[in-house]
């Protein structure tokens, strides 16, 4: 029996999700600013509702970005502290990632690009095939200004899914990535119900860190204007 | 009751152990102030970061120093504010997830009643009621201490703080950040009778303080030097002393009306200024001859440190006081809204 928690606070929305044996449970919240206030009350809600205890958990999982360079680090910094204090290993899931899993298990999608808005007029952004719950990147998350984003060739011709904040600045894409996308769901928010099940799949595949090797994935680097 | 001290407000991450019977166990501390110095001034994201990558690897550290299991410690305690959101973010986070997976309480704590309180961890420390003069780069206060969360403010900045007028200067000095430690340094080659700044707000009652006057006069003396075309080593030298004299004289005429005020016979200096070796001198000089002692943190424990929120967080753990499940990071926290521990 394995079981694994995940959590998640990269966006407006705040998640945590319960893995056993194939068994997803878990609570999503609509919590702009709210995730300090949230986070540590909805894993207890998990876990009683299952009936589970941390002691019983063989591993963690966080969404470790892109995403709110804030929020990325109170999912690390809590799932750090429990997988340190519970001595069990890390699993970091690209939130990018997720959002593509969760689109295909939804929608049936089975080529998709999720993107988040980065501000500063950039998205965080890459493109995935799923195929029965696997999903493969096709590319580098990317850190990108929407009109230079652009799709390895070998995807010419191919039918996307968009997903994510990201697709409110779908107008700025190039043409040719709009074409190429179907249908968008700008709504959509990284779910830790994703996040469990990737973590899943990396944990038995041997995937699990030592809780202070899984660090943030910001992909966006250059913080401040200051050369270096 | 031993506590894990978590610090990480600012461009500092401290991580340490405090037992309420054996005093402090372990202390780890990493700078980051070589990271910053290149953009000459602390850059919230970086630091932010770098706390991230640091603080497992240090809890790990003091947890070995002390040879201690993690079954060992009954609480934990980190910094809530004031500070860097982000930063304080990260202690608070990673603090709120351990106490979970360890079922131990957590509580965050004030930064600047750790620095308040960090003259306790010495061998002999200061009993309750004190003056204490708060200086670092964020803050110069003036405090009334009566007991542990019984704090009235007497004076403060109305402008600048101390250690930012110390660090303002060393960069019209050019002298590489962070500044305080480099005057001083330059201060010691200077000739104290070649000029005379002003001492601001000294010639009026009160306790409050202004240090925004002394950096321009600062800036117009170095103007007029290199106007004249006279601004040398030497001159460079004078006018850090003169800088230095003037904060220094400031500060111990104003701690010498809040004892007088108070009829205090003890006072704390805490926070990164308090390092200054002529502030101690002059203190020292200035307040023995009235039958006043003076206490500080051991160098180390001047600038932020996990030591002195250990502390702290122990004190008030001990009295039954701890957070409920909201991790809490408050940037600014006045000082004076803190009260005795609430169990
Ligand atoms: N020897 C010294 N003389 C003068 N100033 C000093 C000396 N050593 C350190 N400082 C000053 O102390 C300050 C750093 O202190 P500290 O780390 O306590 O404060 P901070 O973290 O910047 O602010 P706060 O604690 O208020 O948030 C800097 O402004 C530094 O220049």
């Amino acid at each position: 029996m394995t079981t694994l928690l995940a959590l998640d606070a990269s966006s407006t929305a705040c998640s945590v999700a319960l893995w056993q044996d194939g068994k997803v449970t878990g609570a999503f919240e609509y919590a702009p600013r709210e995730h300090t206030r949230r986070l540590m009350p909805m894993i207890d809600d998990v876990l009683a509702e299952a009936d589970v205890s941390l002691a019983e958990l063989d591993a963690l999982a966080y969404g470790r970005g892109p995403g709110s360079f804030t929020g990325i680090r109170i999912a690390a910094g809590t799932a750090q502290g429990l997988a340190y204090g519970l001595e069990r290993p890390l699993i970091p899931v690209s939130t990018l990632q997720a959002m593509a899993l969760g689109t295909h298990r939804q929608h049936g999608a089975q080529l998709v690009i999720p993107a988040f808005d980065a501000r500063m007029s950039e998205l965080y952004i890459c493109a995935y095939r799923c195929e029965n719950d696997q999903v493969t990147a096709l590319m580098d998350e990317q850190v990108i200004a929407p009109e230079a984003f652009i799709l390895p060739s070998a995807c010419e011709g191919e039918r996307f899914m968009g997903v994510g904040s990201g697709w409110m600045l779908a107008s700025s894409l190039s043409q040719t990535i709009r074409d190429a996308v179907s249908r968008s769901l700008p709504e959509q928010e990284p779910d830790a119900a994703d996040i469990v099940r990737l973590a899943a799949a990396m944990f038995a595949a041997g995937g699990g860190l030592a809780p202070h090797e899984a660090i943030p994935v910001y992909l966006r680097d250059k913080v401040t204007s200051r050369p270096k | 009751m031993r506590v894990l001290g978590i610090e990480t407000s600012c461009d500092e991450t401290g991580v340490a152990l405090y037992d309420t019977e054996h005093g402090l166990l372990a202390d780890a501390l990493h700078s980051q102030i070589a990271m910053h110095a290149e953009y000459g001034g602390v850059v919230p994201e970086l630091a932010s970061r770098d706390h991230v990558r640091k603080l497992l690897p240090m809890i790990e550290q003091v947890l070995k120093q002390a040879e201690l299991s993690r079954a060992d410690i009954d609480g934990i305690a980190y910094t809530a504010g004031p500070g860097l959101v982000g930063a304080l973010m990260v202690g608070a986070s990673t603090a709120h997830g351990l106490a979970k997976a360890w079922k131990i309480p957590v509580l965050g704590v004030h930064h600047m009643e750790g620095h308040l309180l960090a003259p306790m961890l010495e061998d002999e420390p200061p009993e309750y009621p004190f003056v204490a003069l708060l200086v670092s780069g964020g803050h110069t206060q003036l405090v009334e201490v009566k007991g542990l969360g019984q704090y009235k403010l007497l004076g403060e900045s109305v402008d600048d703080a101390a250690g930012e007028a110390f660090d303002k200067t060393a960069k019209m000095l050019g002298l590489p950040y962070p500044g305080g430690p480099q005057v001083a340094k330059l201060a010691e080659q200077g000739n104290p009778t070649r000029f005379r700044f002003p001492r601001p707000m000294t010639d009026r009652p009160g306790l409050d303080f202004s240090f925004s006057g002394l950096k321009t006069h600062t800036l117009t003396t170095l103007n007029q030097l290199k106007a004249a075309g006279t601004l040398d080593d030497q001159a460079r030298a004078d006018i850090a002393r003169a800088f230095e004299d003037a904060t220094i004289d400031t500060l111990t005429i104003k701690c010498r009306r809040a004892l007088e005020q108070t009829g205090l016979k003890r006072l704390v200096v805490a926070g990164g200024v308090s390092a200054n070796v002529r502030l101690r001198e002059r203190l020292c000089e200035a307040l023995a001859k009235r039958n006043i002692k003076t206490y500080y943190p051991r160098g180390r424990f001047c600038t932020d440190n996990g030591a002195m929120i250990a502390y702290v967080g122990a004190q008030r753990l001990v009295a039954g006081e701890h957070d409920d499940s909201t991790m809490r990071a408050t940037p600014r926290w006045p000082i004076k809204d803190l009260v005795p521990p609430q169990s």
